[in-house]
């Protein structure tokens, strides 16, 4: 009997042992609010974990959660990849904030990484990158082409996040045009193709002649080729889906981050950290200028050198607020803390922001 | 030419009826298999992570008691609107609004704190969905307006209020104007019934009661037996004295209480605090699960878990086998397909008719 529980012991500690061994590889795994197939925002976080895998090739292993929604269910998804044997976990949509924190205080040796929150702990990081930076290139580029001198704009939910891009966008296209003005519609939803090609419709059909948005999917780009209006692509290279429409696109570039976190776990240097990281770290990447004339061409890549040396900030004044008072004075520039916390129009938007 | 017709079986049989389930799953299990092995996964490996994986953890059990209280609750109460004929679709609104009626005190009051608190809050929660399933009853009552339409549209006003109320008065003034609620404070949150083990909160026990007590009410009361009736005959409920007028308002009554109650415990229990969405379509899922539980409140208690094995299931083969989120969809359809196909050809039979012996009929 003794032998017997002898020997139960030692292949009992063998089989909780045994995966430990085999546990040299580094498991990562990733959750997305949407499909990879949306060619779109997750879609440029795939890509991310496709290119980490490629660098790190068999140190690493990772898996993936897609569609999974915000709320309770972003809680079980997180556990089950932490439970899964995953060390380093990336959670990329805002909403799964909360549950990233809780998860995180019950598993301490798993690595968190939290794409576009605020709320970090020993074991969470979080991430960010300064779209609004491509937003500006793209208001300048925009009043150059436009001939109406409107602009629409599908927002997904009014969070700074997105706040943070059209205003950032007015202001590219009032540096040009100060007359120009932008319309906005919320599709009050991050994927939603049919309800984000109805809201280019409208747009249209409201007289704008240059599409952009902040959805995910290329339902506006298309929509924009059928009317043969200009459009820029949003997350990722959309120029398959509109090769005479896509004057440029934003392309979130996450790949070297997850990379250089992947390193860091396995180095043994992996630090909690918040970082909001623009064009100058590589983070935000502007798809090629297509479909436009070469002056405009020139003065994009001027601006966007500007911005990648940082001798222009989008958010310098003077620049006054929706309603008309002042925000900031001229000089000024708006702290990150302002940025990240954005929930006001600068004037020349042609929306009331939903409160 | 033929043509396909579904006739009513003159009477059923009560073999089959219990054989039913069994042969849905094994259906179920022949046909997963085949669309396993069509993707190149282990069909046996498949199977094994969708059904049996997420029951060898307790953590993992816990989760399908969180997931699978709130589909019960609310089927529950859709079984009494169903049985009586009342066509309750939107449950999901009711959901919310109970989830918003019952958070009022942790956010507009968050230093009223007590051991009282939680019960108010259920007993609001409860007040919510019933006054919101009123609308639909009282439109049916007095104007004869389709319940289906109403209570269903009223869904679409219960979210988008919803998502006013929290990025707009609700939202949380430290949030960096991210349009949440505050967390909720400790006396406000409902607590797990084995806290060392997992997340599962007492909204599951509510849940069991809730199925137990409608149970006792439609198979053992007066109550029950006018449900039964008027719901299978408003001519001969009327011979019998019995009001459709006022059962239609206790059906939508009680099945807006549960859902209310079931957004409460949801949002007190399971997120602890507000969000722009709180239920990944509960509402609409709970139909599902009330007639995969025939009605019956005791057999939703099964349904409701079996339903919520599925969503499990669905995710962890996507993380064991890398099934994409889509095929596990699809499989949960299947199960669905099949166990309510298994249950109609209890009662319904399929009837080839061919053109030539339709023509023999009208010679005839």
């Amino acid at each position: 009997m003794k032998k017997l529980m002898m020997a139960l012991t030692i292949a009992a500690s063998f089989a909780v042992a045994g995966p430990a061994l085999a546990a040299d590889k580094l498991k990562i795994g990733f959750i997305y609010i949407g499909p990879p197939g949306d060619f779109g925002w997750t879609y440029q976080h795939d890509q991310g974990r496709k290119q980490l895998e490629k660098e790190l090739g068999d140190k690493v292993e990772t898996t993936f959660l897609e569609n999974v929604p915000e709320g309770a269910d972003a809680e079980r998804s997180i556990e089950r990849l932490a439970r899964a044997g995953n060390k380093l976990i990336f959670t990329t949509s805002f909403g799964y904030m909360d549950a990233t924190v809780k998860v995180a205080q019950k598993f301490p040796d798993v690595k968190f990484e939290h794409a576009t929150g605020y709320k970090t702990a020993e074991n969470v990081s979080v991430y960010n990158s300064r779209f609004y930076e491509g937003r500006y290139v793209q208001g300048v580029i925009a009043a150059k082409m436009s001939k109406a001198g409107v602009a629409g704009y599908i927002g997904s939910f009014p969070i700074p996040e997105v706040v943070e891009g059209i205003n950032s966008f007015m202001l590219g296209a009032q540096s040009v045009n100060p007359n120009f003005k932008v319309k906005v519609i919320w599709a009050n939803a991050w994927f939603d193709p049919a309800k984000e090609a109805d809201a280019a419709k409208a747009l249209i059909d409201q007289g704008v002649d240059i599409i952009t948005q902040h959805t995910d999917s290329t339902a506006a780009m298309q929509v924009a080729a059928e009317r043969k209006i200009k459009a820029f692509g949003q997350a990722s290279d959309m120029i398959k889906f509109g090769p005479e429409t896509q004057l440029t696109s934003i392309v979130d570039n996450w790949g070297p981050y997850y990379i250089e976190r992947a390193k860091a776990v396995l180095d043994g240097t992996w630090k909690s950290h918040n970082v909001f990281e623009g064009m100058k770290e590589g983070l935000v990447v502007m798809a090629p200028y297509m479909n436009m004339p070469d002056d405009v061409k020139k003065l994009a890549e001027e601006t966007q050198a500007k911005i990648t040396s940082g001798e222009l900030k989008p958010f310098t004044g003077p620049i006054k607020k929706q309603d008309g008072s002042e925000w900031l004075k001229a000089g000024e520039t708006a702290d990150d803390k302002t940025i990240l916390s954005m929930n006001f129009y600068v004037a020349g938007v042609d929306d009331k922001l939903p409160k | 030419m033929m043509r396909i017709e579904i006739v009513k079986r003159p009477q059923h049989s009560v073999l089959f009826s219990a054989l039913s389930p069994f042969i849905a799953l094994f259906l179920t299990l022949i046909a997963g298999a085949i669309l396993f092995s069509v993707l190149g996964k282990n069909p046996i490996s498949a199977l094994y992570s969708y059904f049996i994986e997420p029951l060898t953890e307790v953590w993992s059990i816990h989760e399908l008691l969180v997931k699978a209280a709130p589909l019960i609750l609310i089927a529950v109460g859709l079984s009494v609107c169903f049985l009586s004929n009342n066509w309750n679709i939107g449950a999901e609104g009711q959901f919310i609004a109970g989830g918003i009626a019952g958070s009022i005190l942790p956010v507009v009051f968050p230093d009223f704190q007590g051991w009282y608190v939680l019960p108010i809050m259920l007993l609001l929660g409860m007040a919510g969905g019933m006054a919101y399933a009123t609308i639909p009853a009282f439109l049916k009552v007095r104007f004869n307006t389709n319940e289906i339409l109403t209570s269903l549209m009223l869904v679409y006003v219960a979210q988008l209020f919803l998502d006013w109320l929290v990025r707009g008065p609700w939202r949380n003034p430290q949030g960096y104007n991210f349009p949440e609620t505050v967390q909720f404070s400790d006396s406000a949150i409902l607590p797990a019934i084995w806290p060392d083990s997992g997340r599962a909160h007492w909204g599951f026990a509510l849940a069991i009661i809730a199925a137990v007590v409608v149970w006792f009410m439609l198979s053992r009361t007066l109550n029950g037996f006018e449900i039964k009736v008027l719901g299978r005959s408003s001519r001969a409920g009327r011979f019998a004295g019995f009001s459709a007028g006022r059962l239609t308002f206790f059906a939508f009554l009680v099945s807006g209480a549960l859902a209310g109650l079931a957004g409460i415990a949801e949002v007190s229990g399971a997120v602890g605090q507000l969000r722009t969405s709180i239920s990944p379509g509960y509402g609409f899922t709970a139909i599902i699960v009330a007639f995969l539980g025939r009605l019956n409140p005791l057999g939703i208690i099964a349904a409701g878990l079996v339903l919520a094995l599925s969503y499990l299931g669905g995710e962890a083969a996507q993380i064991s086998l890398g099934i994409s989120e889509k095929s596990a969809r699809i499989f949960q359809g299947i199960i669905l397909f099949f166990v309510l196909a298994s249950d109609s050809l209890i009662y319904y039979r399929i009837r080839i008719v061919s053109r030539l012996s339709e023509t023999a009929l009208k010679g005839a």
